[in-house]
C-alpha cells in the first residue's frame, strides 16, 4: 500500500450534506445572426439539491436537459452565472478555494478515450493529479500503480501502456483510478458507463459500488439510462430543460412518480417482458428549444394534463411526503388551481 | 430490471498479457521513419550537404574567392575543376560547398525562429481563446494577406540588404503561417476531455500547456515547419538573386544563380548548378516532411 494524498477532512459531521447546491444557474448567450437579438439558452436554471455523505444521487433526463452542464458547473470547469456551492459546510470560493474543491471533488467523463492524453502512459496520466498537488514523482507513480490494482488492472501489464492500446472498459477503469488519485470525497460520474457495452458496463458499475465502500465515497451519477440509475442510486433527480422537476429516494420515485414527465420517462423504459410491451407512446415530440423555453411550466407543451394555469405560472418544487420526495407540478400542489390538484389541506 | 452482480463473468481481457512491449509514441515514430526508404535517402543527402558545408575549410578545396581571367566558365569535368568554373574563373565545387553555409543558414534559421515564435503565439491564442485569440489572430491575418514573396521583398527592402536582415524578413513571413497552424491544432486539442480532466485535477494553465498541450501540438507544427524550409530556401535565394540578401563575392546559391545567368548560353550546365543545389535541398526537406507526416499518423 503506497502513500495516498490525505482526503480533505470531514468538517460538518454526518448530518452536514457533503455538497449543497443552491440556485445554480447557467445561461449561454446566443447571437441570432449579425443584427439579431441576443438570446439565451437556459441550460441550467435555478437548480438546487443536496448530496448527503456516503450517498449516491442520480441525475436523469433527456439529452440537452442540462445534466452535463450541471456536472461541469459543479466541477468549476465552467463559470456559473448564479448560485452557490457549499462543500461540507464551506462555501466554495469563500471558505474553500478552487484548488481545495478539486481535491474534494473529481469527475469521470463519458468518453473514455478523449479524457486520456494519448501521449502519456496510463501511469503518467494517473500520477499527474497527485503531482499537481505536490506529491513527488516516484510516490505519485507508486500510487498510480496501486490504484490500477484497485480498479482491477494489473499494474505490471497496464502501467506503461498508452490509451489507444487498451479497450474501452479498461480505459474507463483508468479514468476512475485517475479520479481517485486525488483522494476525493465526491466523484461525479458524467455518463461514465454509457459508452460501454452492457456486460462491461455492469462490471464497471460493480467496481464503482466496491470502490465506494472501500474509500467511503459519495457519487453524483449522471445518466440517461434509468435501469442503471435505479441500480446504483439512493436518491434521484429528474431534470427537464435545465430545471429539476422531481427529486426523491429512487424507490419512491420509481414506485410513485409524481411528475408527468417522470411518469413518461419510466413508461418509455423498454421492458424485457413481452406482455408488458409499451404500446402507446408515453410522450411525443422533441423537447422544446431551450433557447426559448415555454413560459410557465416548461413541460406543458408535451404534458397530457396541461391546463391554462400551466402556461401562466411555473410550479415550484413542493414536498409530497416526509421522505424528501418533491416535485414541481401544479397537479401536486394543493390549491394550485389545477383541476387535478389535491384539495387544500385544512 | 436491475442488474444482478452475480451473473457477471470476469473480464477476460483484464487478465490478458499484452502482445508486445508497449513503446513510447516518439520511439514508434522514429522506428517508422527509419523504415521509410525515401525519407532515409533524403536524410542522407541533406546530411552530406550540411556536413560538407560545415567542414568546408578542412576539405582541401580551392579558394572560393580566387578568380582567374583565363580560366573562366570551364566545363564540368575539366581537370582540376570537377564542376567547372564560374564567370570569374572561380572553382564551382568550392563555391557550391562554401555557398551551402550561407544558403542553409538563411534558409533554415528563419524557420527555426518562426517555429519558436509562431508556436508560442498560436499556443497562447488557441489555449486562452476569447479576445486574446482575436487580437493575436487578426494581427496575424494582416501579414497573412500579403503573398509571402512580396512580403519578404518588402521587408528586406525596407530593412536594407544583408544576411541578418533577410533572416529577419523571412522570419516575419513565416511566423503567421506557423502561428495559424499552431492555433488551429491547439484549439482542437484544448477542447478534448483530457484537458478538462487536467483542469479538474487543479492544474494551472502553464502546467496544462507544458504537460498536456505541447506533446499533442508540437508534432503537426513540426511537420508543417519542415515543409517550410524548402520555401524558405527558395525565398532566401530569391532575395539574394534580387540583391537584397548576400553581397558578392560571398558565395551563396541564390546569388551565384543570379551572376551566372548571363553565362547561360555559354555554359548552361555550370550556370544551372546552384539551382540544382537549391532544388535538391528543398525537395529533400519536402519529402522528409511528408515522411514525418505519415510516420506520425499513428492512430492516436
Amino acid at each position: 500500500m503506497s502513500d495516498r494524498l490525505e482526503p480533505i477532512e470531514d468538517r460538518g459531521g454526518k448530518a452536514q450534506p457533503l455538497l449543497q447546491v443552491n440556485g445554480l444557474t447557467k445561461h449561454f448567450p446566443v447571437r441570432g445572426g449579425w443584427f439579431g437579438a441576443r438570446k439565451t439558452v437556459r441550460a441550467v436554471d435555478d437548480v438546487s439539491f443536496a448530496i448527503g455523505k456516503g450517498e449516491t444521487v442520480g441525475i436523469v433526463g433527456e439529452s440537452g436537459c442540462g445534466k452535463s452542464t450541471t456536472a461541469r458547473l459543479l466541477m468549476q470547469l465552467m463559470d456559473r452565472d448564479a448560485g452557490e456551492l457549499i462543500f461540507d459546510g464551506m462555501q466554495v470560493g469563500h471558505e474553500m478555494s478552487l484548488r481545495e474543491l478539486r481535491r474534494g471533488m473529481q469527475m469521470v467523463f463519458q468518453d473514455s478515450y478523449a479524457s486520456l492524453n494519448p501521449r502519456l502512459t496510463i501511469e503518467e496520466s494517473i500520477a499527474f493529479g497527485p503531482k499537481v498537488h505536490g506529491m513527488a514523482d516516484g510516490a505519485a507513480r507508486a500510487l498510480a500503480r496501486d490504484l490500477l490494482g484497485k480498479v482491477g488492472l494489473r499494474p505490471e501489464i497496464f502501467a506503461s501502456r498508452y490509451p489507444h492500446e487498451i479497450s474501452g472498459g479498461q480505459r474507463q477503469r483508468v479514468n476512475i483510478a485517475r479520479a481517485l488519485a486525488l483522494s476525493p470525497r465526491l466523484v461525479i460520474l458524467d455518463e461514465a458507463v454509457s459508452a460501454l457495452d452492457k456486460s462491461v458496463e455492469a462490471q464497471v458499475l460493480n467496481l464503482l459500488v466496491d470502490l465506494k465502500r472501500e474509500f467511503g465515497l459519495t457519487y453524483l451519477f449522471i445518466s440517461h439510462d434509468l435501469n442503471v440509475v435505479h441500480y446504483i442510486s439512493d436518491r434521484v433527480l429528474v431534470m427537464y430543460l435545465g430545471e429539476v422537476v422531481e427529486l426523491g429516494p429512487v424507490e419512491q420515485v420509481w414506485a410513485r412518480p409524481a411528475h408527468p414527465y417522470t411518469r413518461a420517462l419510466l413508461a418509455a423504459m423498454p421492458s424485457s417482458d413481452p406482455d408488458k410491451r409499451t404500446e402507446v407512446p408515453p410522450i411525443s415530440g422533441d423537447p422544446p428549444n431551450p433557447i426559448d423555453p415555454p413560459p410557465g411550466c416548461r413541460f406543458h407543451t408535451r404534458c397530457p394534463f396541461a391546463e391554462p394555469l400551466c402556461t401562466n405560472s411555473a410550479p415550484k418544487l413542493t414536498g409530497l411526503d416526509n421522505m424528501g420526495h418533491q416535485t414541481a407540478c401544479h397537479m401536486a400542489i394543493p390549491g394550485s388551481g389545477h383541476s387535478r390538484a389535491p384539495a387544500t389541506a385544512a | 430490471m436491475s442488474i444482478t452482480p452475480a451473473q457477471i463473468l470476469p473480464d477476460a481481457a483484464l487478465q490478458a498479457e499484452p502482445a508486445a512491449k508497449a513503446r513510447g509514441y516518439w520511439a514508434t515514430v522514429g522506428r517508422r521513419i527509419v523504415r521509410d526508404r525515401i525519407s532515409m535517402v533524403c536524410v542522407a543527402i541533406l546530411l552530406a550537404i550540411v556536413l560538407s558545408a560545415l567542414l568546408a575549410p578542412w576539405l582541401h578545396l580551392a579558394d572560393p574567392y580566387q578568380g582567374s581571367m583565363i580560366r573562366r566558365l570551364r566545363h564540368i569535368g575539366t581537370s582540376g575543376y570537377p564542376l567547372g568554373t564560374d564567370e570569374l574563373g572561380r572553382d564551382m565545387l568550392a563555391r557550391l560547398i562554401y555557398g551551402g553555409r550561407l544558403s542553409l543558414l538563411i534558409g533554415i534559421s528563419p524557420v527555426i525562429l518562426a517555429f519558436g515564435i509562431g508556436t508560442m503565439l498560436g499556443l497562447v491564442a488557441g489555449y486562452v481563446g476569447g479576445w486574446v485569440n482575436t487580437a493575436i489572430m487578426r494581427t496575424i491575418d494582416v501579414f497573412y494577406a500579403f503573398p509571402s514573396v512580396l512580403l519578404a521583398i518588402a521587408i528586406s527592402g525596407a530593412l536594407g540588404a544583408g544576411i541578418a536582415n533577410s533572416i529577419v524578413s523571412l522570419t516575419i513571413v513565416f511566423v503567421p503561417q506557423i502561428a495559424r497552424v499552431a492555433e488551429s491544432v491547439t484549439t482542437g486539442v484544448r477542447n478534448r476531455d483530457f484537458v478538462e480532466a487536467a483542469r479538474a485535477s487543479g492544474a494551472g494553465p502553464f502546467t496544462i500547456m507544458r504537460a498536456h498541450m505541447l506533446g499533442n501540438v508540437l508534432g503537426p507544427i513540426f511537420v508543417y515547419s519542415t515543409g517550410l524550409i524548402s520555401v524558405s530556401m527558395i525565398l532566401a535565394a530569391g532575395l539574394s538573386f534580387l540583391g537584397l540578401g548576400t553581397k558578392p563575392p560571398e558565395p551563396e546559391w541564390g546569388l551565384m544563380l543570379n551572376t551566372l545567368r548571363t553565362a547561360i548560353y555559354v555554359n548552361p550546365w555550370v550556370a544551372a548548378l546552384p539551382g540544382a543545389m537549391i532544388f535538391a535541398v528543398s525537395i529533400c526537406f519536402n519529402l522528409l516532411s511528408d515522411g514525418l507526416r505519415s510516420a506520425m499518423d499513428i492512430r492516436s
